[in-house]
């Protein structure tokens, strides 16, 4: 499956990109994150939530939607 | 008044007192109305490590934003009794000493405006996917985070 991830404030600085396609045969947040980790090393001691269908999932979550965000903390307000 | 579409409450820029004044005065026609409350978010200049901060530039995962304020504007209309309620929040820069963030509500009494007002708020600074990039006066930057 093709997933799109986005990548937002101190992530999108991290990867020098605001989104980019993945090519993923899992199921699992998790199993698509060490997918990203391969690529982005840095990102695995950064702190961030991932959404999925504009609500934050937990890293266990089956992957339903073909887009994922990587989201750092908020600073809205 | 109570709509159920999402709107759009991002604005490019600081947003400015006269559009505050006039937010206020588009409600002179409302006359159940008895109580307004207002929160003004304006941004700080914050010194870390000797470094004064400049400016905040906000970026947003605009589409899953625009669904929590959504989210947050219906769940408060279910919780306090509110006549309207606006909010309004920045993307790009906006320099310290301006406002970022406008959110407007009012009710027949006032009780339900001062609960209704930090409800909002504090979802929204929890809630939303919204990221400050705090630009110091030398140009430098770091990623702020909501206490």
């Amino acid at each position: 499956m093709q997933l799109t991830i986005k990548y937002f404030g101190l992530i999108a600085e991290i990867t020098k990109r605001n989104k980019e396609q993945f090519e993923f045969s899992g199921t699992l947040i998790n199993e698509f994150l060490e997918t990203v980790y391969l690529k982005y090393p840095k990102l695995k001691e950064t702190h961030f939530q991932v959404a999925q269908n504009n609500e934050i999932v937990s890293k266990e979550t089956i992957i339903t939607q073909t887009e994922i965000a990587l989201l750092p903390p908020f600073a809205g307000g | 008044m109570k709509d159920k579409k999402p709107k759009n409450v991002f604005k490019e820029g600081a947003i400015s007192s006269e559009f505050i004044a006039t937010s206020i005065e588009k409600h002179q026609s409302k006359t159940s109305i008895g109580a307004h409350n207002i929160f003004l978010g304006q941004v700080r200049a914050d010194t870390i490590d000797n470094k004064t901060v400049s400016a905040i530039e906000y970026t947003a995962y605009e589409e899953m934003a625009i669904a929590k304020f959504h989210e947050i504007r219906e769940a408060a209309f279910n919780k306090f009794d509110l006549n309207c309620m606006h909010i309004y929040h920045s993307l790009g820069k906006v320099n310290v000493g301006e406002i970022c963030m406008f959110v407007f509500v009012s009710s027949p009494r006032r009780k339900e405006v001062f609960k209704a007002i930090e409800y909002i708020v504090e979802e929204i600074k929890a809630n939303v996917p919204v990221f400050g990039k705090e630009i110091f006066e030398d140009e430098t930057h770091q990623w702020k985070v909501n206490s």
